[in-house]
């Protein structure tokens, strides 16, 4: 038995098949998993999320200890509730988490780390923490919730009093505001617009409730996976971790080198990686039928040429495409396509700018070649 | 979890089912619990007609959004038929494992009541006794 999240009853009435994720027992589908993607691209879906790890960081230098630690500049957050994604890295460079900040008050930043790497990251923050007078506190009460997809905003402010509903619909993408003792982010991990909802666990099982009351799906994790490939963005563990530096994992626009005083840890590796790197994060999209997966082969020019090769990082069917999609490590070529190995054989796959699929829409052209 | 599991059916340890066709071929799928497991399809290769198999054989492929699973040709035989509609709609396999979903037929001089396959109740004890 695993940790539960305080939906987790909820998701067992709902008929959710659950499955261990990072020591936690989470929902992967409530049925069919493509079902749950198309409801977040096409209307409303909603995601447990409250094995996430919600962090306050206090203090009068916490600014100042956050531009040491993160690898992207809080000194860019000049208003209330502006969020920003960052690496949290080792000194080697290498990746110790991704997070979102969230700049709530001169002396109070909001990070949501990983669920799998909670207690590295507690420790690795707390262990900095120390030098600056800053404040760890792991906010345990709290669940999240997000909900997602192009009616996701319209149907979660209803969650909220009449008097806060206005208030809630005119926050801007990437920013969030407390509403009594909720805290609701335009953020998300789906290429959809919509709300991540921290409320207190007390709370939870209601608002998913009402939530399904207005027609919004229930999705699982798979769902979360799809979508979150298709829209590009990495997944801690399988696109980076802390072997490769955010710079070979389709992470450099996250890293702020300027300003140049800016001392932040793992700065120095960077640099040096970003004279020397010869490996870079690509997307693919598979010319065959069949699947990418993470952990197979990429070769890069053929395959000819032993020891130049790259790994698919993370690899799936992409129900809005109705192709195979990937993420994949390679070294920098100027090729437009690669060889994957797919249990045994070799097939094409074009190389392409992530993300795949933003807002409902294809972002990559899938007419030429494909299925027969 | 689903787990239907039909009487008139013989089943074998890596949860294909077996049907004998009138025409004294053998009709080969997986089972609900199989597709089940499996998740919802998005990928079905069945062998080409024609394709001689030996018993134990990987000779179909099964892959949903989650994993690729092989499926095992039960006997030795030779490919009589396969069930092209998968390729297209492998979400039929979901919907319908015993029917629509049916992968390939065999020519076989081997039989349905070989000792190696299950009964439905033998089968539906080895799923109970897996899931442990």
């Amino acid at each position: 038995m695993g940790l539960k999240t305080p939906l987790y009853d909820t998701h067992v009435r709902e008929g959710a098949k659950i499955v261990d994720f990072g020591g936690w027992d989470m929902p992967l589908h409530y049925g069919s998993q493509i079902e749950e993607h198309h409801a977040v691209r096409r209307d409303a879906g909603m995601f447990d999320v409250s094995h996430m790890c919600i962090v306050d960081l206090t203090g009068a230098r916490v600014r100042e200890f956050l531009r040491v630690l993160l690898a992207n500049d809080v000194g860019r957050l000049k208003t209330p509730g502006k969020a920003l994604y960052s690496c949290m890295l080792l000194p080697s460079g290498g990746v110790i988490d991704d997070l979102i900040v969230y700049y709530l008050s001169e002396t109070w930043f909001r990070v949501v780390v990983n669920a799998g790497t909670r207690d590295k990251d507690l420790a690795w923050i707390r262990r900095h923490a120390a030098d600056f007078d800053v404040e760890v506190v792991e906010r345990k009460e709290l669940a999240m919730i997000a909900v997602q997809g192009p009616n996701a905003r319209r149907k979660a402010a209803l969650l909220l009093k009449p008097e806060q509903q206005a208030a809630v619909l005119e926050l801007k993408p990437f920013f969030g505001a407390a509403f009594g003792s909720w805290f609701v982010a335009r953020t998300g991990y789906t290429g959809e617009d919509g709300f991540e909802i921290m409320l207190p666990a007390a709370d939870a099982a209601d608002a998913w409730n009402r939530l399904r009351a207005q027609g919004v799906a229930p999705a699982g994790l798979g769902a979360r996976d799809t979508l979150r490939l298709e829209a590009g963005m990495n997944l801690y563990g399988n696109d980076m971790d802390e072997n490769f530096h955010p710079l070979e994992s389709g992470l450099a626009w996250t890293v702020a080198f300027e300003p140049k005083d800016r001392d932040f840890i793992g700065r120095e590796a960077l640099e040096r990686a970003q004279r020397e790197s010869g490996r870079e994060l690509v997307g693919l999209l598979l010319e065959d039928r069949g699947v990418l997966r993470s952990h197979q082969k990429v070769l890069v020019g053929g395959g000819t040429v032993a020891g130049i090769s790259g790994e698919v990082t993370s690899g799936t069917f992409s129900p809005t495409l109705n192709r195979s999609i990937a993420l994949a490590r390679v070294p920098k070529t100027s090729l437009p396509t690669v060889q994957v190995d797919i249990r045994g054989k070799s097939h094409a796959a074009r190389i392409v700018k992530p993300p795949f699929v933003r807002h409902g829409k294809p972002l990559i052209d899938i007419s030429q070649g494909g299925l027969t | 979890m689903s787990n239907n599991i039909p009487s008139d059916l013989k089943y074998t340890k890596s949860h294909e089912w077996v049907r004998q066709a009138q025409n004294g071929a053998l009709e080969v799928g997986i089972t609900d619990h199989a597709q089940s497991a499996l998740g919802d399809l998005v990928f079905v290769e069945v062998p080409d007609v024609g394709r001689a198999l030996k018993a134990g054989e990987a000779c179909a492929v099964v892959e949903s959004v989650k994993a690729a699973s092989d499926v095992y040709s039960p006997l030795a035989g030779k490919v009589v038929a396969n069930n092209g509609a998968l390729i297209a709609k492998p979400e039929l396999l979901n919907e319908d494992p015993y029917g629509a979903g049916w992968l390939f037929r065999l020519e076989t001089s081997g039989s349905v009541d070989a000792g190696e396959f299950m009964s439905a109740s033998a089968y539906e004890s080895f799923v109970a006794e897996e899931a442990k």
